[in-house]
């Protein structure tokens, strides 16, 4: 393959240091440009733990993470992966710092160097690009659920990262928002890896799939992810299945 | 929930740069509390009592922090007059009641109230992050401004999860009473508390470093101050030195 990848993981092993169970053993997973995998697994399979390992948050307990083909080491290492690749949390009133929407979009862009005046320009278009326009001086903590999440992305995004990881990004939201955050995803057109338990969602949005169990990472082919009895309590509304 | 009632608000008051409204409040309690006589404090309240009924503040809530002060101060008028020392007006009892002790008694009072006033209509009109922002651009170290930005924005999430954890209690058949297994319970929460604030602290260290943090705080720049502000702003500061200035006349006259 021509490319190289955006971020790869070479015979990846992780432990936390209490327990004698590895979460990942031995892991090789290769993310190119251009990709969009979905990631699924079982509660405690060790997915959030996998992101966390790529972006330098968790240190492994063996093997490397490599970042356009350089392996990374330090945290100074792991600055340079966190400005290329943003991280979308779980819990959003994780990722959100300041009282204020402007104020914590700013955040990064900040961080990134920008001149305050351009960091207000960038919080204000991203803002305005996720459909938040007018939340400026909103007070975080006033917020509904999923105006904090897409406040949480738009600070992620601010930073214009090449690619996304995103955990768990509709997890407990209404279907408006989950389907502006597809949207998003779509109209973004950056790769991204997602962890996700909403098959639907994975179906819609991602290309390749991986599964997470007892430490190691499978591929898995599409066909065998829409197995699942669902309700439709909107009557037959088009929808497709596998 | 932990609310800011006297920041919101349309008025003129409400209206004035946050910077302006900081320092002139620091000149004018600066100059009330500095104040060896009545003249000065009794000016300064004067002057921020009339800012107050320019903000049209919630007059309820106003009377119930003003008694929350003035309580403070009616155990000094219990104590001062009958333990300074000097002329002896009369006998309460076995106490004698000087009039030393009331005069001090009586200023500290103007005093407080003095500062209040000044506080609640320049500094709790505007809101926390406001305030903030106003103290990062009067060169206020910008570990003390976030600091206290920080607390206000983690207040929240504590208070709301304090909040869960009762709500959780409560819904499984918790009601407190005067024991010690209630005394056990709240230990149990307030623990609780403390040991998912701390989780949480590390989870939102870990937001800021994806982030890009670095240990350094820019901040976006604050707008910039109108003719009104820097008319009220003269108008504070004239106040606070002529208030001063009369209290050193005075103190020289009485000594």
């Amino acid at each position: 393959m021509a490319e190289t990848p955006l971020l790869e993981l070479r015979d990846l092993s992780f432990a936390y240091p209490e327990s004698p169970e590895p979460v990942l053993r031995h892991v090789d997973f290769v993310f190119s440009p251009g990709q969009r995998v979905g990631l699924f697994g079982p509660n405690g399979s060790g997915k959030t733990t996998l992101l966390h390992l790529m972006m330098g948050l968790v240190a492994p307990t063996g093997g490397e993470v490599r970042y356009r083909g350089r392996p990374m080491a330090t945290e100074a290492d792991f600055r340079e992966v966190r400005r290329g690749v943003g991280l979308l949390l779980q819990n959003a009133e994780d990722q959100i710092i300041y009282p204020t929407v402007l104020d914590d979009v700013a955040f990064g862009p900040l961080n990134l160097g920008l001149a305050p005046a351009l960091a207000r320009v960038r919080a204000e278009e991203t803002l305005a690009a996720l459909g938040l326009y007018g939340f400026e001086e909103r007070l975080c903590h006033k917020l509904s659920g999923g105006e904090k999440k897409l406040v949480s992305l738009a600070g992620v995004l601010a930073m214009q990262p090449e690619a996304l990881l995103l955990d768990e990004p509709t997890n407990g939201l209404d279907p408006d928002t989950r389907d502006r955050i597809k949207d998003i995803l779509a109209r973004l057109g950056k790769p991204f890896i997602v962890i996700s338990h909403d098959w639907d969602f994975l179906d819609q949005t991602a290309t390749a799939f991986y599964t997470i169990d007892r430490g190691s990472l499978t591929p898995t082919p599409q066909s065998v992810l829409h197995r699942h009895l669902h309700s439709h309590p909107l009557g037959d509304a088009p929808h497709h299945h596998h | 929930m932990i609310d800011e009632p006297f920041a919101r608000g349309r008025s003129l008051v409400h209206g004035l740069d946050p910077r302006a409204k900081l320092v002139a409040c620091l000149a004018l309690s600066l100059a009330a509390a500095l104040a060896r006589g009545y003249l000065a404090p009794a000016a300064v309240l004067a002057f921020g009592a009339l800012l107050v009924l320019a903000a049209h503040p919630p007059w309820r809530l106003l009377l119930g922090r003003l008694l929350a002060v003035n309580g403070f101060i009616a155990f000094l008028w219990l104590v001062i007059p009958v333990t300074a020392p000097g002329t002896v007006l009369y006998r309460l009892g076995p106490f004698p009641v000087t009039a030393e002790g009331l005069r001090l008694a009586a200023l500290i009072t103007l005093k407080s109230n003095s500062v209040f006033a000044c506080v609640l209509a320049l500094v709790c009109t505007s809101t926390a992050p406001a305030l903030s922002r106003a103290m990062t651009a009067l060169h206020v170290p910008r570990k003390l401004s976030f600091l206290f930005l920080f607390t206000y924005r983690y207040l929240h999430v504590i208070a709301e999860e304090y909040g869960r954890i009762v709500t959780a209690a409560r819904l499984r058949g918790f009601v407190p009473a005067t024991d010690r297994r209630t005394y056990r319970t709240y230990a149990a929460i307030l623990a609780m508390v403390l040991v998912r604030s701390f989780d949480r602290s590390a989870r939102v260290y870990q937001a800021m470093l994806l982030r890009g943090f670095s240990g350094l705080f820019p901040v976006l720049a604050t707008p910039a101050a109108g003719p009104r502000d820097a008319v009220f702003l003269a108008a504070a500061l004239i106040a606070a030195v002529a208030a001063a200035g009369a209290d050193m006349v005075w103190s020289g006259w009485h000594g």
